[in-house]
């Protein structure tokens, strides 16, 4: 079993490998595809290792969505209030923590159906950040603000790479670390897996879940924020495009675990680079439809979910709202 | 409980849920400086106001009371579809082909079409009742990712496949005998209206008068029990999201070919985007009940066009009516608003003697 295992680890390094030396032979810049596979994956995974500490908790927020449009408007607004693309990577981080937590209380105190709620926010937001958009800024659907306000990558010598992939990568396995060896941790595998324990053992179960639910908005907030600020440069009306479900299908793919998530979120973020390659190498972007090139993100996320959904391990209570018998 | 008190409860909760997200949404409107009033006079006049405003609210009801439907029916068997936008695209290129390639006579024509815009819809909502069955892959996720797949897809037939020479901008119209007729002159309004209310009934009459309908709604309230009686988690499945698929197909080819002045579809397929997700307000507000659906189609489909007036009167960007529909959803989603307002009642009864 350790042997198969092993195998299975060993081989997505090893199929990445050769289909990076066989892209290299067909004129793509590997540089570039990594920087690019880099920058996708991170919002991925800051969503998805944080949905996992909430649904570890025992709540479903499929409004990740709608928290990564928020907060990429949000990002960039604060962002030019303070001059400053940090302040705006707070912002986000701090308006995706709210609606956490207003997530949080609905669904514990109100009892609130978790699934419709978490529509009702990509809906709303849907509405929200066109409107947010043209009141802000006088434009509809797209703002470009100012080259200072951006939050520049670190260069090395190899690839540039921005802090906030770094600190994802940190994070991912700190969140490990906790959600497996601390008392916290602890507590946060209980409220979802055995709620009735952790209630006769006087914890609050209602704490321990808004904490899930408001760290996972935080981190997909930052998220959001990261794509005007650090990645695209502008905010459209549009700007997540299913990412907030991307980072879903990481999540189940790598069943609940923060480390496996990195890897997943990679990997749809390899995939979505391989995407812009595709549309923006001379030679093979004349040959491939662009809009056929953008689907590859998503055909290869209900690939790789469909294969990997079968080891994926959910807490027993999970989305259904805590009850003293 | 009586029947008054029964029906009461239905409507005051949607309503409770309506009123909460006019007032956030006034809310956010203040904070930008508009006049929230002068907005809702806009709005509600707009949409109501007039033959000619009633006329279009119907015609904007007619493709969300069906994108309601796709979810509804879903809810109704445990599941969570909100692919409709995506069979929506696909049916409405599916009316196109068929509207605008074949040539047949009046009413036959109408009839291929439609049937052919169904049929897209249809195909589309296939991938994910079988990712669901064999796979056990989560219909958040499969709907979202074929919602987007098939965008891209739709564009890109618009653009390269299907544009109108020299109007790169939209596809063929689809030919006159392809087209249902204008009920009232100078309006949107088409009798495509009649099929939808049609589909809707048909739907309930196939969930509370027939077998399939009933283990459909059965799984859906009790999958343990169902399972236990005998009934096919498989098949009750499948036919739920064909159903869907359907319905957001048959919206799809309503825009095409039941919509002046177009008849046709856009290449940033503007005349369609958003239907599938309004559905889902519909389905909601209408309480997953496909008579429920088509009233609540009709206030929907009149902030829809009653949001055009607020933009002109009042300045305000039409969009925030989605939002006010994502904030009476997650009204709608938290049982213990209404519960709390029963207790409170329930008490002041009891004090009261």
């Amino acid at each position: 079993m350790r042997a198969i295992t092993a195998i299975r680890m060993l081989s997505i390094p090893a199929s990445f490998a050769i289909l990076l030396l066989a892209l290299s032979r067909v004129g793509f810049k590997i540089d570039s595809l990594i920087e690019a596979s880099l920058l996708a994956m991170t919002p991925l995974a800051l969503a998805a290792m944080g949905e996992a500490i909430n649904e570890k908790g025992g709540l479903v927020n499929i409004g990740l969505e709608g928290i990564f449009l928020i907060s990429a408007a949000v990002g960039v607004y604060a962002a030019e209030v303070f001059n400053n693309g940090w302040a705006g990577l707070a912002a986000g981080l701090a308006i995706g923590a709210f609606i956490g937590l207003i997530f949080g209380v609905l669904s514990v105190y109100g009892k609130a159906d978790q699934i419709i709620v978490g529509i009702g926010i990509n809906i709303f937001a849907i509405g929200f950040v066109p409107y947010f958009i043209l009141a802000e800024w006088g434009v509809p659907g797209i703002h470009i603000p100012p080259k200072e306000v951006l939050v520049q990558p670190i260069r090395t010598p190899v690839i540039s790479i921005s802090h906030v992939t770094i600190l994802a990568i940190a994070l991912a396995f700190a969140l490990n670390y906790m959600i497996k060896r601390t008392p916290l941790g602890l507590r946060i595998r209980a409220a979802g897996e055995a709620p009735e324990a952790l209630d006769a053992a006087g914890v609050s179960i209602a704490r321990v879940r808004i904490l899930g639910a408001v760290v996972s908005g935080a981190l997909t907030g930052l998220g959001g924020a990261f794509m005007p600020l650090a990645w695209f440069g502008g905010i459209v009306k549009e700007i997540s495009a299913g990412r907030g479900f991307i980072a879903l299908a990481v999540l189940v793919a790598a069943g609940l675990d923060p480390l496996k998530a990195l890897g997943f979120a990679f990997l749809f973020g390899f995939a979505e680079g391989l995407a812009y390659v595709v549309a923006f190498t001379p030679g093979i972007k004349e040959a491939v439809p662009y809009h056929l090139v953008l689907m590859i993100p998503y055909i290869i996320t209900l690939i790789v979910v469909a294969i990997f959904i079968g080891r994926a391990s959910f807490p027993k209570s999970i989305g259904k709202p805590y009850r003293r018998e | 409980m009586g029947l008054a008190s029964r029906i009461l409860e239905t409507v005051a909760q949607p309503l409770l849920a309506l009123a909460i997200g006019l007032a956030v949404s006034a809310l956010l409107m203040a904070i930008y400086g508009y006049d929230p009033v002068l907005a809702y006079k806009a709005l509600f006049t707009g949409a109501y106001g007039s033959t000619y405003d009633l006329m279009e609210t119907l015609a904007f009801a007619v493709p969300i009371m069906l994108t309601g439907i796709t979810f509804a029916i879903g809810v109704r068997a445990g599941l969570f579809n909100i692919g409709a936008e995506g069979q929506l695209y696909m049916g409405a290129i599916g009316a196109v082909i068929a509207g605008a390639f074949l040539s047949l006579p009046w009413p036959l024509h109408v009839l291929v079409a439609t049937l052919a815009g169904m049929l897209f819809g249809l195909l589309w909502s296939v991938g994910p009742a079988l990712l669901k069955v064999f796979r056990g892959v989560h219909e958040v996720i499969s709907t979202i990712m074929f919602n987007w797949i098939a965008f891209y897809l739709a564009t890109y037939l618009v653009l390269y496949q299907l544009a109108e020479p020299g109007r790169a901008e939209k596809t063929y119209s689809v030919l006159e005998t392809a087209r249902y007729g204008v009920l009232v002159e100078g309006t949107s309004l088409t009798s495509v209206l009649f099929v939808a209310i049609a589909f809707n009934i048909a739907v309930n009459v196939f969930l509370t008068q027939t077998k399939m309908g009933f283990e459909l709604r059965m799984y859906g309230l009790n999958p343990d029990a169902a399972r236990f009686a005998g009934i096919s988690e498989k098949k009750v499945i499948i036919v739920s999201f064909l159903i869907g698929g359907l319905a957001a197909g048959l919206a799809g080819a309503t825009q095409v070919l039941g919509r002046p002045p177009t008849w046709a579809l856009y290449g940033t397929l503007g005349n369609v985007v958003r239907l599938g997700f309004e559905g889902i307000g519909v389905a909601l507000i209408g309480r997953n009940h496909p008579i429920g659906i088509i009233i609540a189609s009709l206030f929907v489909g009149g902030l829809r066009h009653g949001g055009r007036y607020m933009e002109i009167e009042a300045g305000i960007y039409s969009e925030l009516v989605d939002a006010v529909t994502g904030l009476i959803i997650i009204a709608l989603a938290v049982p213990e608003v209404f519960e709390a307002i029963k207790r409170y009642r329930l008490k002041r009864r009891v004090a009261g003697g």
